[in-house]
């Protein structure tokens, strides 16, 4: 777009054509208030406090409204500004309630801030203010009538940028009122968004309301632990009398890649921390019983059985199961652990995506991977399988963002209708069990379609091969060579496999398989490791079903289970592991948490906090063989050290990252063929998380949560 | 419905059928009716509108812009269909003209909308009548029953090949949907409130296509003007704006109807004026921008309270500064609509304002007052 030059305060500013007047103001740091604008949300010029002086025009106009055009000449602050915008404060705190020592955005809220700017602290009014009562329109959405300001920002966000569309504006005049869709209540997807948007405490969360004063918290920043994609959610953690206590889940500075969006899991489900069924001592069976028994007596416990393990059958009699939730460098430690420590290569962990795959089709290729920002300014986007709406909320806003602001172009293959479908420009329904496998084969190839919607993907394969750039999102339904017949098909396309949980690529890029180490590096391929660590067992190592085999047979002898739950998602028989068992999970009981059922729960069940659980296992490690000099030492920077040292595609700024900021990283690994059958998708919805979900109050408490069907397995991890 | 009135005076154009049965289509066949659409079905696009454009017809709903010229604007070629909107949501207090056209003229307005069309390159026409005039409906609906009857309306119109068809919508009792923006948010099934300009409705309008929007009196103008011809209709007028105005006469007169203005006369007063303008403004407004909303709901509430005696001195400032922060400062031109007569009303009859003080209520109204608490400054 063409340069557009304009003067505003006197200052010259040049801006690309099409620009708004506010945002060129704000350009050069020149503040125009406003509640009603919100950037990316359709423009509403209804609370009249963007009011500029615009050269020629004989009333104030709307900055937020307004293009700039060449040679425009604006005021943003004059007498008449000011007494305008003053004016407009105290029309809005006519009716609005002064209840600000008890509002929860008191202290966080626009309205204060603008009558501080403006001062509008005298009332001219002697007639009672209208009152209405407050409403509660979910277990997590409160509506306060009267703070309302009627900005509509809750309803376009969450009609816009949600395509949720529950909110609207009822009646008329004075009378206006936000009411939801469902008359009294909300059914939605509770994803707090009007909250969060509300310029004051009109909308309040059910979590929050009433616990503190927003300058008693310490905001903390920190990835959010459901799914894989990566939202920043800031904490509000105030002091309690038990200690600290996180109170408040937002994306405060919106700084994430999240930008303003958060779902309900990162705004709400840290709640599971709370949960009074967390075990926060070590637990060890004695007589049949799990019984607590202090670190000490713990770490003896397990030290030393893994020992006499090693010592009586060798490394291939212990199994390693690590997990999708812990950080790059618990797993890159596990795995180190595993392979150094317990000389084995039997370690894997609940695989949701094909990544060697991925890894394998992209060998010797480079930028051909799709960070979550590209998917917000693609032209256009391909996806196939997954229903984003549901499993990636963070992507799905993404998509129907670009689609609604930049026009991009999508295109949905799917068996199933999900919500996508209504952003697509193009929607291919496919059968189930395969349709999306079978989509590839098509498109790869040249041949007619002979199934049902054969015009449509006809359509549909020639306009994805005729996109320029475009991005191709896929989930676990393609596996295997069908990855790397799409990466053929599309060599112009940037790619994205979705994985389900937190750090389900980080599991896969630490190398928590047993024939790949970090960096999908194979056995035989990692002599910069074997040298760096002075030893790597080259026998390639059992995956998971294998172990389990294993065990049923009498080999294998010990189980270390790390931040997860492989029981129940691979349906394999508890009795047959009649050994060591460890469960490191994320502390709930053990018997839950850890499914050895029927009697057979783990031997110890070790907590894991909030903390990290490096400085636990560093005293396992320790016991486990006086074998500390072939660790690394026990620092996350440290072991960053080594990862970006010896990991390929790890080649990260890291200085930015330390930012807090997101880093893409490539597959530049060799990767391998896996078996598809270990792949086994979470199938969490919006209102599940595995374990994590159990324990959220907040998440088993919509109404939405129990309408759903019930998902085909319960996520375990 | 209200006995006709007239002047000596009068140049009965726009009004020249009423009282003359014209409802009926062979009676207002008789009148020339429906002679206009057939010459314009012989005329070129922008002979209809220059002609328009040339006897300074100009916007009968308030504004006053020139006719032909908003035509003009109508992109010749457009992806989508174009528009013509026949703005019948006559509700401006002591406004009354388009109601007599409906219930006299409704074909002359059906005719005016095709022209329209017939100019601008449109096949589709919607007639909005404000919901209050229900009553009206019935003759508007038979009338448009009656022209495609006779093949005027729908396909090949007199034979000529070209369609057009025309749509009857009845508003919901919103004096705001008056406003041509907010007439097409409530013609597309919304809330009736206005839209941001530009895009200018003859670019992006109703449904998103290129729209005509027209007060029923201006539409109802047009087949005058291409009978009698551009000049003869610019004569009539002042010289930058062509033809008759109907004017609208209420309040204390013998003879109230429709000439022009709200006349009072010194036996009114003023704060029960005000008041009940502000009442009207007050329940009219949409809600959507602030000053509006909460001015309009504050002059009202105030204004209450000091016509039944519990007025203080500082209301009266109170109110002009109030009016003050509305005017030129609200979304539409509503807010403006009720900023001015109170400023107005206080810079121009203080005394009256306050010789309501000191608990004085409403001398024209003695104890009928609506009474609320006199409060204490």
């Amino acid at each position: 777009m063409p340069d557009v030059n304009i003067t505003i305060d006197g200052k010259k500013v040049t801006a690309p054509a099409g620009t708004l007047l506010i945002e060129a103001c704000k350009s050069v740091g020149i503040e125009v208030p406003s509640f009603c604008y919100y950037p990316n949300l359709s423009l509403q010029g209804a609370c009249r406090m963007c009011l500029v002086k615009i050269e020629k025009m004989p009333k104030l106009q709307t900055a937020c409204t307004t293009v700039i055009t060449e040679g425009m000449a604006v005021s943003t602050d004059t007498p008449e500004i000011h007494q305008a915008r003053k004016g407009m404060v105290e029309l809005l705190l006519g009716n609005h309630p002064l209840d600000c020592p008890v509002c929860d955005a008191g202290g966080e809220c626009e309205l204060q801030d603008m009558t501080f700017s403006y001062g509008a602290a005298e009332s001219r009014y002697i007639e009672p203010k209208h009152h209405r009562e407050e409403q509660q329109w979910s277990p997590v959405v409160y509506f306060d009538r009267p703070r309302c300001i009627l900005c509509y920002r809750c309803v376009r966000v969450c009609g816009e940028g949600m395509d949720v569309w529950a909110l609207g504006v009822q009646n008329r005049g004075v009378s206006s009122i936000i009411a939801p869709n469902q008359e009294d209540h909300l059914e939605c997807e509770e994803c707090g968004m009007c909250i969060d948007i509300c310029p004051v405490g009109a909308l309040t969360s059910g979590a929050y309301r009433y616990k503190t004063r927003p300058w008693e918290m310490n905001h903390v920043g920190t990835p959010c632990t459901h799914c894989a994609d990566g939202c920043k959610t800031t904490l509000g953690v105030r002091r309690s009398d038990t200690g600290m206590e996180i109170v408040r889940g937002d994306n405060r500075d919106k700084s994430g890649i999240n930008g303003d969006f958060l779902c309900i899991k990162g705004r709400y489900a840290f709640d599971f921390v709370d949960s009074a069924e967390r075990i926060t001592r070590p637990l060890i069976r004695k007589d049949g019983q799990l019984t607590p028994a202090s670190w000490e007596e713990a770490f003896q416990l397990v030290g030393r059985n893994f020992r006499e393990t090693l010592e009586r059958h060798g490394g291939q009699a212990i199994g390693v199961f690590g997990s999708n939730r812990t950080t790059n460098e618990e797993n890159y430690l596990l795995q180190k652990f595993a392979r150094v420590v317990l000389q084995t290569n039997n370690i894997d962990h609940h695989r949701t995506a094909d990544f060697p795959a991925l890894a394998a089709a992209l060998a010797g290729k480079s930028g051909r991977t799709a960070s979550m920002r590209d998917v917000y300014s693609a032209p256009a986007i391909l996806l196939i399988g997954s229903d984003p709406t549901e499993q990636h909320p963070l992507l799905a806003w993404q998509i129907r963002n670009n689609v609604r602001l930049h026009r991009a172009r999508l295109y949905v293959v799917n068996s199933q209708s999900i919500k996508l479908r209504r952003q697509a420009t193009l929607f291919a329904q496919v059968p189930e069990s395969g349709g999306e496998a079978a989509f590839i084969d098509f498109l790869a190839g040249n041949a007619a379609h002979a199934g049902e919607n054969a015009a449509q993907l006809q359509d549909l394969r020639d306009k994805v091969r005729a996109e320029p750039e475009l991005v191709v999102i896929f989930g676990s339904e393609l596996r295997g060579e069908s990855i790397a017949r799409l990466v053929n098909a599309l060599p112009q396309a940037k790619f994205v496999s979705l994985g389900d949980y937190a750090n389900s690529r980080g599991a896969a890029d630490m190398g928590l398989y047993p024939d790949l180490l970090p960096g999908y590096l194979p056995l035989d391929k990692g002599s910069s490791f074997a040298a760096d660590w002075g030893t790597l067992p080259t026998l390639p190592g059992l995956n998971f079903l294998q172990m389990s085999e294993s065990a049923k047979a009498g080999q294998l002898k010990a189980l270390y289970v790390v931040g997860a739950n492989p029981i129940n998602r691979f349906k394999v028989d508890p009795f047959a592991f009649s050994i060591v068992r460890i469960a490191d999970a994320m502390g709930f009981e053990v018997h839950k948490l850890v499914p050895f059922r029927r009697g057979e729960p783990a031997d110890m069940g070790q907590s894991r906090g909030a903390q990290s659980g490096e400085a636990d296992r560093h005293a396992v490690w320790l016991e486990a063989h006086g074998l500390e000099p072939k660790m690394s030492p026990f620092d996350p920077m440290a072991i960053f050290d080594e990862i970006q040292r010896l990991v390929p595609g790890y080649e990260v700024a890291r200085l930015n990252l330390m930012a807090g900021n997101d880093q893409h990283t490539e597959f530049s690994g060799l990767g391998a063929l896996q078996d598809p059958g270990l792949i086994v998708p979470a199938n969490d919805g919006l209102f599940t998380s595995g374990t994590l979900g159990r324990y959220s109050k907040v998440l088993n408490s919509v109404s939405e949560n129990q309408h759903r069907t019930e998902q085909t397995e319960v996520a375990a991890d | 419905m209200a006995d006709l009135v007239s002047h000596p005076d009068e140049i009965k154009i726009v009004s020249r059928r009423f009282g003359q049965g014209a409802t009926k289509l062979d009676r207002y066949l008789e009148l020339d009716g429906y002679k206009a659409l057939q010459k314009a079905l012989s005329m070129q696009p922008d002979d209809i509108i220059n002609t328009v454009k040339n006897s300074g017809l100009r916007g009968r709903g308030g504004a006053g812009f020139n006719t032909g010229m908003k035509w003009s604007f109508v992109p010749k070629q457009s992806p989508k269909p174009k528009y013509i909107l026949c703005n019948g949501d006559e509700s401006e207090p002591g406004t009354c003209k388009d109601r007599l056209i409906f219930e006299h003229d409704p074909h002359a307005v059906i005719e005016g909308v095709v022209i329209a069309g017939l100019a601008v390159g449109s096949t589709q026409g919607y007639i909005y009548i404000r919901g209050e005039y229900r009553y009206l409906s019935e003759i508007m609906q038979k009338a448009i029953a009656d022209a495609y009857a006779r093949g005027f309306l729908g396909q090949n119109i007199f034979g000529s090949g070209r369609d057009f068809e025309v749509y009857w919508h009845g508003g919901a009792g919103a004096y705001e949907v008056g406003e041509e923006s907010a007439l097409m948010e409530s013609l597309e099934g919304k809330r009736g409130i206005p839209r941001i300009r530009p895009p200018f409705p003859a670019v992006v309008g109703l449904w998103g296509g290129p729209t005509v929007i027209n007060n029923a009196e201006t539409l109802a103008s047009v087949p005058h003007i291409l009978l009698g011809g551009a000049e003869w209709f610019a004569n009539l007028g002042t010289p930058k704006n062509g033809g008759t105005r109907l004017f609208c006469l209420s309040g204390n007169l013998e003879r109230p109807g429709v000439y022009e203005l709200v006349v009072l006369d010194d036996t009114a007063c003023i704060v029960k004026f005000a008041l009940r303008t502000m009442k009207f403004y007050q329940h009219e407004s949409c809600g959507w921008c602030i000053p509006c909303r909460e001015g309009t709901d504050w002059l009202k509430k105030t204004l209450i309270r000091f016509h039944s005696g519990g007025g203080l001195m500082k209301d009266i400032d109170n109110m002009y500064y109030l009016s003050e922060n509305m005017l030129g400062r609200t979304f539409c031109p509503l807010g403006d609509a009720a900023a001015m007569p109170m400023m107005a009303f206080i810079k121009k009859f203080r005394q009256e304002f306050e010789d309501h003080l000191e608990g004085r209520p409403c001398a024209c109204e003695g104890a009928a007052v609506e009474q609320l608490p006199v409060m204490a400054d």
